[in-house]
């Protein structure tokens, strides 16, 4: 069916060519294939912390360029419902500036120096294999202004990964 | 206190019913849980060699040792990194790869000639390596033309969390985690790409940051 319809569109489109030049050129133009449609991620666990059930695959089709204005609201609700009692973050982030931040599902990546989600001092400004992601935003989300609200849920307290990581390319731990 | 942390773990519970789980990017949308579209993780840091960044895609997560083997990157599934360089989050660059049933062919790091949901190949390939076997004893990899390294195939997840206990607070059964957690996604596998770009390739961006996200897209 689908295919049947991208037929019907490439020949409109020989069509459109041939009326338009009024050429009786019989060359068939390439094929182009597209692709679209899936996932998408920038920053770890954002779809499945901020966006509700429902809304899930609108998250991953929006482009980023226009993420903040159509999920910031929904994400500041998210953001209240999980912790109504929620002022500032630990970076001094209103709860405004925070999801603002978050909605647009972008990781921020250092062109020097280093990379990191968080790592007691840089922050955004990259994610490595061993950061402590689930940590930082759990923090982010619970921990109040200066991260000691509702500790029992403010870190999971699985610090590291269960496999080391390589020094060298391509970093990653072998499979189980 | 107590009563506060019930409070928010019920509301937790209320919003996350329909057994939504929470991982990284793990099963995060009906649409791509349990296909080859399902990305787990983004990576993105400074090589060992400090001119180069590194980006990792993973996909198709929570593979067991016995899954593994069989598990499969799929010829129909674009895996596109996109990168702003000038801070207006719309992709200036973009670094695609795609399966041939042997190998994992890489495009770019390139100028896409459209941005945006839908994508086609860009350019012409410019690495590609064989998807490492589960079976091999150390990584395939291979080094393209412009400096660009690149690997494809199946690698322990390097994501960690507590899921199990998190789903239990969810359900109402736990108010917090525990000290020391157990991580939920030890001894499970995930399907990678990891490609490793001389940072002179990604140009010099605004504010000294780039804006990195990465998509899959099915073939039309």
């Amino acid at each position: 069916m689908k295919k049947t319809f991208s037929m019907l569109l490439a020949a409109l489109a020989i069509l459109t060519i041939v009326g338009s030049s009024c050429s009786k050129s019989s060359s068939t133009p390439a094929t182009v294939t597209y692709y679209m449609g899936g996932d998408a991620i920038g920053r770890p666990a954002i779809n499945t912390v901020f966006v509700t059930t429902g809304s899930k695959d609108s998250f991953n089709n929006t482009i980023p360029s226009v993420m903040e204005a159509a999920w910031q609201p929904k994400f500041q609700t998210q953001l209240m419902a999980l912790n109504p009692g929620f002022t500032t973050d630990a970076l001094g982030q209103t709860a405004s500036q925070f999801t603002g931040l978050l909605a647009t599902d972008v990781l921020n990546v250092s062109v020097s120096g280093t990379t990191t989600f968080f790592d007691g001092t840089n922050v955004l400004t990259g994610r490595n294999l061993s950061d402590d992601v689930i940590h930082t935003e759990l923090l982010l989300i619970f921990g109040g202004s200066d991260g000691s609200a509702n500790p029992t849920l403010s870190n999971d307290n699985v610090p590291a990964n269960d496999k080391p990581f390589l020094s060298t390319f391509p970093y990653l731990a072998s499979p189980w | 206190m107590k009563k506060r942390t019930l409070i928010v773990a019920a509301t937790i519970a209320v919003i996350f019913t329909g057994g939504i789980v929470w991982a990284s990017d793990h099963t995060d949308a009906p649409a791509v849980t349990g296909t080859s579209l399902d990305i787990t993780d983004l990576y993105a840091f400074q090589g060992a060699n400090s001119s180069n960044l590194v980006f990792v895609v993973n996909t198709q997560g929570l593979l067991a040792p016995t899954a593994t083997g069989a598990a499969a990157f799929d010829p129909n599934t674009l895996i596109e990194i996109n990168i702003d360089n000038n801070g207006d989050n719309v992709e200036d660059l973009v670094i695609e790869a795609i399966y041939d049933g042997t190998n994992m062919n890489f495009y770019g790091p390139i100028a896409p000639s459209s941005t945006g949901l839908k994508s086609k190949l860009e350019g012409s390939v410019t690495a590609k390596v064989a998807v490492t076997p589960y079976s091999a004893t150390s990584p395939v990899t291979a080094t393209g033309a412009n400096g660009m390294m690149v690997f494809a195939g199946p690698r322990d997840d390097p994501f960690f969390f507590d899921l199990n206990q998190y789903h239990k607070i969810l359900a109402g059964t736990a108010t917090g985690f525990n000290n020391p957690g157990t991580d939920a996604f030890a001894g499970t596998n995930v399907l990678s790409i990891v490609v490793e770009v001389p940072k002179s390739l990604l140009g010099t961006p605004t504010g000294g940051k780039f804006n990195v996200w990465a998509q899959t897209k099915k073939k039309l």
